[in-house]
């Protein structure tokens, strides 16, 4: 491919060298480079246009949508429970995470308070999802790195929840367990036993993780001092989540504006120092400790209770109740056709996924459907900060900020 | 400082432009004039007291019936501060520009450069506005507008999958 005159630069030869006039001049020009949208390391199908020097990136450009399916616009067209299972499909790793942000975007508009039993539930299952999201990026990262064995414990602790989960709603990947105003079903004791079980069974792994890695010479060496990115800037771009603590700015939705049983637990969000890809893995693992705490003191604390609000208007019947009561069955298929009536007005709901904060910005003109739903992707913003991240590092450096962002490509085009 | 504080801090600093302040569930929304945006935001991000360090997102709402019909909507966020508010702005159709905030944010490159892939609004001196979730050669207009049908408008209908494989 022809490319344009200004970006090609003639080194001519010193003319005071002793053999100048035999010399051949150098011709040196930068060289585009499309890395992707089939990639095995780009965590879905992206594309970057890499301007190189030599081996160094110089401007990167990230080219998206590939994912894109409109999930913004199909929101428009059906009820707020109806959207549920669409927000699985955004960060297709973490589907329990974006029901919860979503349902708690819902009820901030429908102003409903959430039983404390449901409320207790819910965080359960998040933080376990949590486990599952950073064990998934931290055994891609280590594969995308080089350390395959981490991948293979990561994964193989990760399939103990997945079985869990599968239990819990009958899904492994796309969940839908949350609902507006609660969850759908309750905790059996089986699936509390193998919770309890899976507790003390998994903080000895976390160990062994850390142990393949902190001494791990090629880990170390491109992870330390890599995509380092400082406070100011991290802020300034809107990173969020381990991205942004990674640089030590202290900002975790949970702390700083406490939901569900969040408060009422007590737990610490790790903060990095240098702000590289080394900061941000070590936030992660710390956060698995961390999770592991909050599910144990939930645990503890969760009491008896209703799993779903009471407001018969917007929340749904007890699925058995459907099935043998009339009225059930016809307060069922009345919100699904037709929806809750929603009052006018607007807001938005920020909720601390494990990639960042994950928010929902809902209008509502009145009636069934979101007059406009935006969808606040961490993924999607993380991308727009990949350029001044990656400047002036190597090829194989960009592999693993995609790695550090955790980014996953059904949320990022959404 | 209360959001009702908030409200009026900008009410005194940018009398013409402040057009209205909404506190609806919690969260702080104020609308002002379009040529007014860039300053406020300047002011919010500047100013000790309001120190909005953080950009949250950049959205629009298209109201066809209304007249300025679109609406591009700003949440910030300050770290420090732990206060949040929503800056609004309406957009006429005719003259779909707003000044860009990327100069104070840079975070809103990506997410103003996604306004205007959706709903057509673009941004005065934004580095690089091209489409972004969508194609570059997309022409059937911006699909988050109102008046966009769900299914498109018959662009996909004339892809030729076979024909472009074989040739």
């Amino acid at each position: 491919m022809a490319f344009e005159d200004q970006r090609t630069t003639v080194y001519k030869v010193d003319p005071t060298h002793p053999e100048s006039e035999t010399l051949p001049t150098l011709r040196t020009e930068e060289l585009l480079l499309n890395m992707g949208p089939q990639h095995p390391s780009t965590h879905g199908v992206l594309k970057v246009i890499l301007e190189l020097e030599g081996e160094r990136l110089v401007k990167s450009t990230p080219v998206m949508g590939f994912l894109h399916r409109g999930v913004e616009k199909l929101a428009e067209e059906g009820t707020y429970h109806q959207f549920i299972p669409h927000t699985d499909r955004l960060d297709y790793v973490c589907a329990m995470y974006n029901n919860f942000a979503y349902c708690r975007a819902v009820e901030k508009l429908m102003n409903i308070t959430v039983p404390k039993r449901a409320e207790y539930l819910r965080t359960i299952v998040a933080e376990v999802q949590r486990i599952i999201g950073h064990q998934f990026w931290l055994g891609t990262q280590a594969l995308d790195i080089g350390a395959m064995t981490v991948f293979f414990y990561c994964f193989r602790d990760r399939e103990i929840l997945l079985d869990w989960f599968d239990e819990l709603c009958g899904a492994r990947l796309t969940t839908s367990w949350y609902r507006i105003g609660g969850v759908e079903r309750d905790f059996t004791p089986s699936l509390l036993a193998k919770l309890t079980q899976f507790l003390d069974y998994f903080p000895p792994k976390i160990d062994e993780y850390i142990v393949f890695l902190e001494k791990n010479r090629i880990w170390l060496a491109r992870t330390k001092g890599v995509a380092v990115v400082s406070a100011e800037d991290a802020v300034n771009f809107g990173l969020s989540g381990p991205t942004l603590r990674g640089s030590g700015v202290d900002y975790d939705l949970r702390k700083a504006e406490p939901y569900s049983a969040y408060p009422k637990c007590e737990f610490n969000v790790p903060l990095g120092k240098n702000g590289d890809t080394y900061d941000r893995y070590w936030i992660r693992v710390m956060e698995l400790y961390e999770s592991v705490k909050i599910i144990r003191q939930c645990l503890e604390q969760i009491q008896d209770g209703p799993i779903m609000a009471d407001v018969p208007s917007v929340t749904l019947p007890p699925k058995e109740r459907v099935f043998t009561n009339l009225e059930s069955m016809i307060q069922q298929f009345k919100l699904f056709s037709q929806g809750f009536d929603a009052p006018p007005g607007e807001i938005y709901c920020g909720t601390e996924a494990h990639k960042g904060e994950l928010g929902f910005y809902i209008v509502s003109a009145g009636g069934g459907k979101p007059y406009r739903l935006k969808i606040r992707a961490p993924s999607f913003i993380h991308m727009g900060a990949f350029d001044h991240m990656s400047r002036g590092y190597m090829i194989a450096d960009a592999i693993t900020l995609f790695g550090t962002y955790d980014i996953v490509m059904g949320e990022c085009d959404r | 400082m209360s959001l009702q504080q908030l409200a009026s801090r900008i009410q005194e600093n940018f009398n013409p432009g402040f057009v209205k302040a909404v506190e609806w569930r919690g969260d702080l929304a104020v609308t002002v004039t379009r040529e007014a945006l860039h300053q406020v935001a300047q002011f919010l991000h500047d100013d000790p007291a309001m120190d909005f360090d953080y950009i949250v997102h950049v959205s629009s709402v298209d109201w066809p019936d209304d007249e300025p019909r679109f609406e591009v909507v700003y949440e910030f966020y300050s770290i420090r501060k732990r206060h949040r508010i929503r800056l609004k702005a309406r957009v006429p159709e005719s003259d779909c520009v707003v000044d860009s905030l990327t100069d104070i944010w840079k975070g809103a490159d990506f997410m103003e450069r996604e306004v205007y892939d959706m709903m057509g609004i673009r941004f005065r001196h934004h580095p690089d506005l091209r489409r972004i979730l969508m194609p570059d050669d997309y022409a059937e207009g911006y699909p988050l507008r109102k008046d966009f049908p769900l299914r498109g408008r018959g662009w996909r209908d004339t892809f030729e999958f076979l024909d472009e494989t074989a040739r």
